[in-house]
Formats: C-alpha cells, structure tokens, sequence
C-alpha cells in the first residue's frame, strides 16, 4: 500500500460526517448521545477522541465506522455517501464498506478461543476474499511480533499479545481506516505503550488512517489531532 | 500463503468447545436414528419373515372339522376339550380336486398330564402319515434319530423344544397318561423355529389306537400346486359336509393386521425419538449461539453476511446430525439381534426369520432422515445467529 498523500488538493477526505446526532430512547426519556458532530479526516491522518464516560465517544466512532446508525446527519466515506437526509445503503453494501474500508479493535480481543493464532488473524476470510489485497497474515505477525507463537492458542497469551492478534486481524482485509476504542483498556502502562507505538508505527509507515478512543491522555497524544467530546459534543 | 481457512473449520472447532455436550447431542440423534433404522428394517423384514414361515407350514390351507380349534395355542386354551373330528373318508373327496397337490392327514390329541409342570398341564399330541408328512415337511431337519419306522409302531418325532421340555433323548421312553402306553422316542428334530418345536409327533394310526379314534382324523392340510386359483379351491372344498377351511394367506392378513396396530405403536415411539433429538439439537446448537454472541458478531464486524453466519452455524448443525446418524445406524447394525429380541418382546406374534432387514441402502436412507431433520433443526439457531447485529454484541460488554 502507497502512503497516500494528506494534502493532495483533489484527493476527498478519508471521511467526512456533518451534524451528525444519535438519541437513544429510553421509555419517556431521551439520551442525546451524539449531539450535532461534524468531523471532517483526512486520508492518513491520525486522530484520537477523548472525554469523560458517557461522553459519546463509543457512540461516535462506531456511527463513524459503519457499525451504528445515528438519528440523524450524513456521513461520506472516501467522497461516497454512506447515509445523508435522503439516502442510506443497504445492509449489504454496509457489510461490503466494513470489509473494504474498516479494521476494528475494541477494548476486548474478542478472539475465538477454539482457533490459533494464525487462523483468528485470516478468519475474515473464511468469509470473503478481497480480491485486491493480496493478504500477508505472516508479514502482519512478523510486523507485531507474533510470529513465533502462530499456533498458540488465545488462551496460551499474555493480554498484549492477545490484543496484537486483534490487530492483526484487523489488519489482514488490509482497511483504509482503523477504529480503535479503547484498545489498551485492558493493558498495563507499558503495553499500553506498546499498542500505542505500533498504532503510530502503521499510521506512519502504511499510512493508515486511525481514529482512537481512549481514556489516557498520553497515548491521546501520539495522534496528530485530539478531539475532546463532553456531553455528546465537540469541545475542542 | 498457503494456509486457508473456510467457514467449516470454524464450525467443526467450534463443536470441540464443548465436548460433553456434543457428544451427548451426537448420542441422542444416535439413538433415534437407530430407533429409525430398526424401524425401516422391521417394517421390511416382518412381513418377508411372516412369508417365509408361512411357506415353511409346507401347506397353504387347512381343511378341520366345524368348530374345531387348529391352532396349538387355542388348544390350550379350551384345555384339550373341543376337538372335532372327521373321517378319513374326506381325504379322497378332497384329492379329487386338480388344484391339490399333495394332501396329508393329522389327528391332534390332547391329554391332561398330573406330572407336567407344577399343578399339570395338557400333553399334545398329533398323529402324521409317515408317507406324506415327511414329504411336505421337507424342511424338518433331525438333530438326533429319524422317522418313524412302522405306520404303526409305538414311536415318536419330538420337536426341538418339547425334547428340552421334556428332556428326552433318541431311545428314551415317553409315557402317555391315563392310556398307560409308552412309547420310543426315536427322533429329535433340530430347531426349525415353527410350531413343530413343540409338538410330539406320533404314527397316524398309533393315535387313532391309544385314543380310540379309529379312522378319523382333525385335520388336513393341502399343499396346493403352484398356478392353481386358491380361492376358487376354498369354496370348492366348502362344499364339503361340514368342513371349516384355513388358508395361509388368511391367516396372514390376520397376523398382519394385528402387528399393524402394533407398528402405529412403535412408529409413534420413532417419531418421539426423533422430536426429543430434534430439540436435544436445536438446543445444543442455539445455546452455543447466544454462547458465541459477541463472536458473531465481530466476525460480522468483519465483514460476514447474514448468510455467512447462516451457513457456518446450519454447517454446525448438520456435522452433528451426520455424526450422530452414522453412529446411530452403526449401532443399529452392531445390535441387531437385541433390536430383534426387544421388537419380538413386543408384538403379539413374531415369526421365525430375522425380524430386522437392514441393508447400506436402508442405512442411506435413514442418514438422509436425519440429515433432513438436522437441517429443520438448524434453521433457527442459525436465523439467530444471522441476524445478530455487530454492535449489540459489542455494546454488551457486561458479561
Ligand atoms: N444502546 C444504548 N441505549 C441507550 N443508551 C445508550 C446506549 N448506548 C449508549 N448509551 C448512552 O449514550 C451515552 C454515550 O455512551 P457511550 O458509550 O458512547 O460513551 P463513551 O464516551 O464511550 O463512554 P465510556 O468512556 O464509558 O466508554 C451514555 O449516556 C450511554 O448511557
Ligand atoms: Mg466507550
């Protein structure tokens, strides 16, 4: 993958969300999780999101990454309309969006206990193959130091490593975009560290566009841009 | 790289997760699919069995007296008394029919016997024509000694099982109550699995002597040529003064209407069987679903159709019905001969053969059943799983 260029005048951005809003409903009562978002990314660039709990950074970043949608409020990814006032894609080509453009990390692993290494990080592909990337799991491994423990099991893993696995298989449809909320909430200090050095290391080097959430403030600052959300909204 | 990964893999490992309970899902659609088979093959085997035994009375109508019992059993039952006879005088009336073949005379006598058993029990004993029971029998076989040597002689043919009863061997002496005569056993039959296990087997003509029935007999059975209209030959013989006439294939339909009602019986059993393996499965197959939530749905994160997660969670479903049915059909032949013995338990009357008819077709078949069943039992689990949205399972994260 070629780096692509930030700044390139004619190049549309990674993604592009305008007042965007989510209210959740409970009973009588109205949650206003997202509140009036817009936000635009460029390809490459490195953003993380930060703000208290309950602040809406979950809610946003998975509206942002196909996984929710919100009340209201459009969203472009690449210049292509994901959802706007008037339209919105099926879920089919919602799932083909997530294959293509997304790689997800969460704060848990979400590994499948019953496969190894290796095949957790190409399970993707017992689904789908992505006819244009020519996928190299060993490569991945090797880039996040895992390649020595191929046919461990999850369970046979530190919590690091564990987490490592999870980026690897986000990695292996080869996304535009990597989402990652609260990817070290589970991980001590230097793990943490750790994560955060190879999250900067593929932004960097493969220019991969990330968005992060986090509660810790110095992993916040690897990113190049620092969204703080209170209540929903855009603080700064 | 050359390591792959399919949708199969993933759900054959995730049947590894929880080994007790696969196993014990697998062993529940095991034991129906040999209910099912055992079924089949009952269904099959009774009726070419019934056949068999009937071809093997070596005469395909009875003519007795009217009102005469011509069963041992019924007998029994009246305890010796109401026997009816005929004269020997008949035999001629009813050779002179071209549909009759061959034709041999019995005379059955019963006797109470103090000695037998605990509180007495009736002897019963049936005079044959050593000229033409042999012949018609042909498939008697001897486990010790012969036929009689003399129409007259004072000797008896005891089956199989009323020697064992009776513990005799060839050269042993019987003793008829009452009449005070003894008698030489010279022959022991082997075991033919008819009626004639039980049967002691006395001249025609010593019959009629010890008991005091010159020149009549109870029955006579027919062996009827092979193109002749059986029906026709039956109201022809009805035309006989006071006659009753049994035919084989009347007593067939008897027997098969009394294991019909016995088959609805054990065909509900099946279906039961099948049910409770039904629901062991979608049991089985939804707990692991709503188990593997959050797994569902990061793989649906990632990028899985509906149809995807459909696929992988029916292909669960029907590894375990396909494991479950092969075993099940294995038992089903391993077992065979207890299937048999517990279905012979059952029914009113079993005849000699094997019971059980079970061949690799039958076996496909009953893989296809369950298959079938496993395939019903998958949809909705699977539906579950399918529809599982990414981000339910992502939020959950309490658990
Ligand atoms: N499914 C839901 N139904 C109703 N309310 C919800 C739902 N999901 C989130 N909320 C509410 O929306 C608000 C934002 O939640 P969100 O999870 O986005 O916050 P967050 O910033 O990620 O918090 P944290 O740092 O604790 O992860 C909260 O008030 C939360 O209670
Ligand atoms: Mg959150």
């Amino acid at each position: 993958m070629t780096p692509a260029a930030p700044n390139a005048p004619d190049t549309p951005n990674a993604l592009d969300a305008l007042n965007l809003r989510k209210v959740y409903k409970r009973g009588a009562e109205e949650i206003v999780a997202v509140d009036d978002v817009s936000l635009h990314v460029k390809r490459g660039e490195f953003v993380s999101f930060i703000g208290p709990s309950g602040s809406g950074k979950t809610t946003l970043i998975n509206i942002l990454g196909c996984l929710d949608n919100a009340t209201s409020g459009s969203l472009e990814l690449g210049g292509r309309t994901v959802f706007s006032a008037d339209k919105c894609l099926s879920e089919s080509d919602l799932t083909r969006i997530r294959r293509q453009v997304f790689g997800y990390i969460f704060q848990k692993f979400y590994l499948v206990p019953t496969l190894t290494v290796y095949e957790n990080v190409i399970l993707p592909f017992a689904f789908f193959k992505k006819p244009e990337a020519e996928a190299d799991p060993m490569g991945i491994l090797k880039f996040l130091g895992l390649d020595k423990r191929t046919n461990h099991r999850p369970s046979e893993l530190s919590g690091g490593e564990m987490q490592r696995v999870a980026i690897a298989r986000s990695l292996i449809n080869k996304p535009e975009i990597l989402l990652a909320d609260e990817p070290t909430g589970n991980l001590d200090t230097k793990r943490s560290e750790e994560i955060g050095q190879i999250l900067k290391s593929l932004n960097e080097k493969e220019g991969l566009t990330v968005l992060l959430v986090t509660h810790n403030p110095s992993l916040a600052r690897i990113a190049g841009r620092t969204i703080s959300l209170i209540d929903g909204r855009i603080a700064g | 790289m050359a390591k792959k990964i399919n949708i199969y893999q993933v759900a054959t490992k995730n049947l590894l997760r929880k080994k007790t309970r696969t196993a014990l899902t697998i062993l529940g659609i095991a034991l129906s699919a040999w209910v099912l088979i055992s079924l089949l093959g009952f269904n099959r085997g009774y009726e070419a069995a019934l056949n068999k035994d009937i071809d093997n009375m070596g005469f395909q109508v009875l003519v007795t007296a009217k009102g005469c019992p011509y069963e041992a059993a019924t007998l029994m039952l009246k305890g010796g008394t109401g026997l009816r006879y005929m004269k020997e005088s008949i035999l001629a009336d009813i050779l002179k029919h071209p549909e009759v073949e061959r034709l041999t005379p019995q005379l059955m006598a019963a006797i109470f016997d103090p000695n037998k058993g605990e509180s007495g029990g009736i002897n019963a004993y049936l005079g044959v024509e050593p000229t033409t029971f042999p012949a018609m029998k042909s498939y008697l076989k001897f486990k010790q000694g012969a036929w009689f040597t003399d129409p007259n002689a004072l000797e008896a043919v005891v089956g199989y099982e009323a020697a064992e009863l009776e513990q005799r061997e060839v050269g042993d002496k019987l003793l008829i109550p009452e009449k005070n005569v003894e008698i030489k056993v010279v022959g022991i039959l082997a075991r033919s699995g008819t009626a004639d296990d039980g049967t002691i087997f006395l001249p025609l003509k010593t019959v009629q002597k010890i008991f005091d029935k010159p020149g009549l007999i109870t029955a006579a059975g027919i062996k009827v040529r092979k193109d002749a209209n059986m029906a026709e030959l039956e109201n022809k013989l009805y035309d006989l003064p006071d006659v009753q006439v049994v035919s084989m294939a009347q007593v067939k339909s008897t027997i098969m209407s009394l294991v019909s009602t016995a088959k609805v019986m054990v065909f509900s059993i099946a279906l039961i069987a099948i049910l409770i393996a039904m629901l062991g499965v979608i049991n089985t197959i939804l707990m692991s679903v709503l188990e593997r939530y959050q797994e569902i749905g990061i793989i649906k994160s990632m990028g899985a159709m509906p149809w995807d997660v459909f696929r992988m969670i029916w292909t669960e479903t029907v590894i375990l019905c396909l494991l479950g049915g092969a075993t099940g059909i294995g038992i089903a032949f391993a077992l065979s001969k207890i299937t048999d013995y517990l279905i012979r338990r059952l029914l009113p009357y079993t005849p000699t053969g094997s019971l059980i008819a079970i061949d690799g077709n039958l076996g496909l078949i009953t893989l296809g059943v369950v298959m079938g069943i496993g395939l019903v039992s998958g949809i909705y689990p699977a539906w579950r799983a399918a529809r599982v949205r990414p981000l339910e399972s992502i939020r959950s994260e309490g658990d």
